[in-house]
């Protein structure tokens, strides 16, 4: 159109060939280069996809089950095959009721007329043999349940706590550092008032006494986790809302009559929204740490479920006698996940923010 | 033949890129600093100006550098690009000095100023504490700090920006250097505070016997005290050659349109000559002058009353002062017309137009807007009257959000407001307006980091425009643009101001843009207005002292200089 913008049109032709890029398809290309974020991305989808399988059901599900002699050593660290099987006895029938003493008294022994009482009382309870296997893959602990079944029941269970409990944390540090941080005043002081007092108690104490007084269970732990650490959160975001409400854009969206709800949330959230993501990944690590000191003070999942903290809680009893499989296998679940998942971060905040690498 | 002091000869660059590519980002270049002398180094942004100087400096990083190797820097005779890091420290702080665009990044906020002037001269002239300590009073002293005595125990933050620019000078001249890099010094300060520093550098020049080799994209300031001049443009040099040379005879028509881009004082076209006039090869005609001026009893649009803003600054724990940031500004805009708003940073010019957005709340004072106070009515009031007010910043980069697409960006406030029916019809709006702004269709789907700042620029225009305001404040709008940039942005305003009778309030530090733009003018200095009045009587004959001081600051073009202009 106009004779000025000859050079513009001629600058877009260039342009046009690339199709549009917003700041996190830029980002993903930039985590695509790093083989190291890679390798660890693939390695926090498998445990994704483990867990999500455990809960549906598909793994893990019999990790109950005595399916071997107590303590029984792993496969790969067996040199002679015991070939010990154990007959179990499991009642079937109640039908010992029905026993009656009608008994012959001609028989020449004594005790024949107890015997054959204790041979019938045996006939009606249907006994069956099932083989005790004497190794597993990774052994079995000592009620001689599959090391590798609780593995990864565990893991299902200490990921999605970790995951849940981060997610609340950030939940509640995002909305209420959005509103300390964007409205700022007495709103502030309130919140950051609230917040004092709650980073004023160690984390541990409070994880502990919060513990201490709910009922065990994994909705429990990520309330506990979610209370404790939504506090990093909210810091981070008041710092960055406020940053942020000062910048042009949000005048120039104030400009055009754009509400509150709309600029926080619209406008600052989505360019604020890496930060979460690798305060995300921090804040799952150290969740599935907390789980495990938890859950090795006794104040974890519970009985009823297994997770790795639980595994880890009964690994000093078996090591004094030399049982070392189950705190290996946990150890490697474990170390691998949490490796990959902090390597991940670091490859996230290059991708995420290039300025600060 | 005597050797240059610095001979750049086939100079390329290349920076490897993110994705693996390369950059080009000096083709080849050529040039001569010769002893005594001042060279400026002219382009606009992405020119490559830069990278020279900082190639000079052996200061570019090694990681994603590459150097062609038939490239050949020399300094008094020794090849720069061959000399190892140590030697390279030891040219940088001694035989070459550096002087930088923002004076408060360079300097340590930490130590006082003293202690760095201090730090320098005992690192490459091993003098004592206290020797060294009297030769930084000399050297404060000589470039014009007031109270160097007591001023060299004073922190950076304590000074204006000029004095830091002052004690930048004051470090970089300590040790005597052969050569002084001054890289755009006078772009963050105002207008009067620039030709101060100009004058000094200038000064100091012929004093010690420097050659200067100034990097700047204002040719305005160039012309007055540079003996030669390279132009370049995309990594490559179009025109060297002395000064009055290149300014009176311009070979390349890069040069001509640079030199004929900038709004003039004394000539007002109807429209600003653009790059590519020059560049399509026919002869350049000078547009016809456009009239300007205002009557009174035109019809007012807006008519601000007795505006004042002050900031509450704590002082204590419970004692607040006011700082009168605007102090009862009057105004009347006329409908069709520009005001111009003048002043120097801290004058309120910005907080004027803010409080009428208002984005800021005003202390007293009201604005009518078609006979209704607008400062006075609730929210809810204002809300539909925000879409006959709008702003556009100075900052393209920051004035619009990164996440989102174009699209987003101009649909957004057609949503608030509820202009257009369905999507289709918004989004058939928001392409027209980019249409109408000068950029293509597919502009609709990108990201704003996508573009260049003009371009950005445009979009923010063309966001205001979904709105169709009547009025359309201008808050450094252009300032942040390169000339050539800032031409087409103008020449855009001024194409939208014609076709839907807009009118404008611009605020500006730059007096010639303001002259070419406005039909009235508005000086202001500490929050009050000083003088206000017809934009061609004002500059022809300001009344105010300020004003007088304003105008005579502007760099004024050798008489030479402007006879050629757009010949």
């Amino acid at each position: 159109m106009n004779q000025d913008s000859n050079l513009t049109l001629d600058q877009e032709k260039v342009e046009t060939q690339v199709p549009a890029q917003s700041l996190s398809s830029l980002a993903w290309k930039r985590l695509k280069r790093d083989k190291v974020g890679m390798i660890s991305l693939l390695i926090v989808c498998f445990y994704l996809l483990l867990c999500a399988a455990g809960w549906m059901g598909l793994v893990g599900e019999n990790w109950r089950a005595d399916v071997a002699v107590p303590n029984a050593p792993p496969t790969f660290a067996t040199w002679e095959p015991r070939g010990t099987q154990v007959n179990a006895v499991a009642a079937t029938s109640s039908s010992a009721d029905q026993v009656d003493d009608d008994n012959s008294a001609a028989a020449p022994d004594p005790l024949a007329a107890l015997m054959a009482q204790a041979d019938k009382h045996e006939s009606q309870y249907a006994s069956k043999t099932t083989t005790l296997k004497d190794t597993l893959i990774l052994g079995a602990d000592g009620q001689g349940r599959d090391v590798l079944q609780k593995a990864i029941k565990g893991t299902s269970v200490s990921v999605s706590v970790a995951l849940l409990g981060a997610f609340c944390a950030i939940v509640i540090g995002t909305i209420l550092g959005a509103i300390a941080g964007y409205f700022g005043k007495w709103v502030d002081d309130v919140l950051m008032w609230f917040y004092s007092i709650f980073t004023s108690v160690p984390d541990m104490l409070l994880l502990l006494s919060f513990a201490a007084v709910l009922s065990r269970g994994i909705s429990t732990l990520v309330l506990i986790f979610a209370l404790t650490s939504w506090t990093y959160v909210f810091r981070l975001m008041r710092a960055e809302f406020m940053k942020h409400k000062e910048r042009d854009y949000i005048k120039a969206a104030d400009a055009i009559g754009a509400g509150q709800t709309r600029k926080m949330f619209r406008h600052i959230l989505p360019n604020v929204s890496h930060i979460l993501l690798v305060q995300f990944s921090i804040l799952t690590v150290g969740m599935i740490k907390s789980e495990v000191v938890l859950s090795f003070l006794g104040f974890g999942v519970g009985i009823k479920q297994t997770s790795w903290g639980a595994m880890l809680a009964e690994v000093p009893a078996e090591l004094i006698q030399g049982y070392w499989w189950q705190m290996l296998t946990v150890t490697v679940f474990m170390s691998v996940l949490v490796t990959a998942f902090s390597l991940l971060t670091d490859s996230l905040r290059d991708a995420l923010d290039p300025k600060v690498s | 033949m005597k050797t240059p002091l610095v001979r750049i000869s086939n100079l390329k660059i290349d920076f490897k890129m993110e994705d693996g590519r390369y950059f080009e980002a000096l083709k080849r270049i050529s040039f001569d600093i010769p002893h005594h002398t001042v060279l400026a180094l002219v382009g606009e942004s992405g020119s490559g100006k830069s990278v020279t100087s900082t190639a000079l400096m052996g200061l570019l990083p090694e990681s994603n550098t590459v150097i062609d190797q038939d490239s050949c820097i020399e300094f008094n005779g020794r090849s720069v690009l061959a000399m190892s890091k140590k030697e390279l420290r030891r040219l940088r702080g001694g035989d070459i000095a550096m002087i930088f665009q923002d004076p408060m990044s360079s300097l340590n906020p930490v130590f006082t100023i003293g202690d760095q002037i201090i730090e320098t001269l005992q690192e490459h002239k091993s003098m004592s504490k206290k020797a060294a300590r009297q030769k930084a009073i000399d050297l404060l002293t000589e470039v014009g700090l007031p109270n160097p005595e007591s001023r060299i125990h004073a922190y950076p933050h304590e000074l204006s920006g000029g004095q830091q620019q002052r004690v930048m000078i004051a470090i970089a001249i300590a040790c005597e250097p052969k050569l002084l890099i001054a890289d755009e010094p006078t772009t963050a300060l105002d207008v009067t505070i620039q030709k101060q520093i100009l004058e000094l550098i200038a000064k100091m020049q012929k004093k010690h016997g420097m050659s200067v080799l100034f990097v700047t994209h204002d040719l305005g300031v160039v012309a007055e005290f540079a003996d030669n001049v390279v132009v370049m443009r995309h990594g490559e040099i179009c025109e060297s050659g002395g000064i009055e040379e290149v300014f009176s005879r311009p070979k390349h028509p890069y040069t001509k349109a640079l030199l004929n881009c900038r709004p003039s004082l004394t000539y007002r076209p109807e429209r600003l000559a653009v790059i590519d006039d020059f560049l399509q090869g026919e002869e350049y005609q000078l547009p016809a002058d456009r009239p300007r001026g205002y009557q009174e009893g035109n019809p007012v649009i807006l008519e601000v009353k007795n505006l004042c803003k002050y900031f509450k600054i704590k002082t204590g724990l419970f004692r607040y002062i006011d700082l009168k940031a605007v102090d009862g500004v009057s105004f009347q805009l006329q409908r069709g017309k520009t005001l111009g708003i003048v002043g120097e940073s801290g004058s309120g010019k910005s907080t004027v137009g803010h409080t009428i957005m208002r984005l800021l709340e005003s202390t007293s004072g009201e604005a009518l807007f078609e006979g209704k106070d607008i400062l006075s009515m609730s929210n809810e009031d204002f809300k539909p009257l925000k879409r006959r007010v709008q702003i556009i910043f100075q900052n393209p980069y920051a004035s619009l959000n990164p996440r989102f697409t174009v699209g987003q960006i101009l649909i957004e406030p057609m949503l608030l407001h509820h202009i257009g029916k369905d999507k289709q019809e918004r989004e058939k709006l928001a392409r027209s307006l980019l249409d109408k702004v000068g950029l293509t269709a597919n502009a609709f789907n990108k990201y704003p980091h996508e573009f260049s700042g003009g371009q950005r620029q445009r979009i923010a225009i063309a966001r205001c425009l979904t709105l169709q305001p009547d009025i359309l404040i201008c808050d450094e709008s252009v300032s942040a643009l390169d000339v050539s940039v800032q031409a087409q942005v103008l020449n855009l305003l001024q194409d939208l101001q014609d076709e839907f009778q807009m009118s404008y309030l611009f605020i500006s530090h730059d007096l010639s843009v303001v002259k070419h733009i406005s039909d009235q003018i508005m000086v202001m200095q500490q929050g009050k207005v000083v003088e206000m009045g017809d934009a061609d009587s004002v500059y022809a004959n300001p009344q105010h002292d300020y004003t007088q001081k304003l105008i005579a600051s502007i760099p004024q073009n050798p008489k030479w200089f402007e006879a050629s202009l757009a010949r």
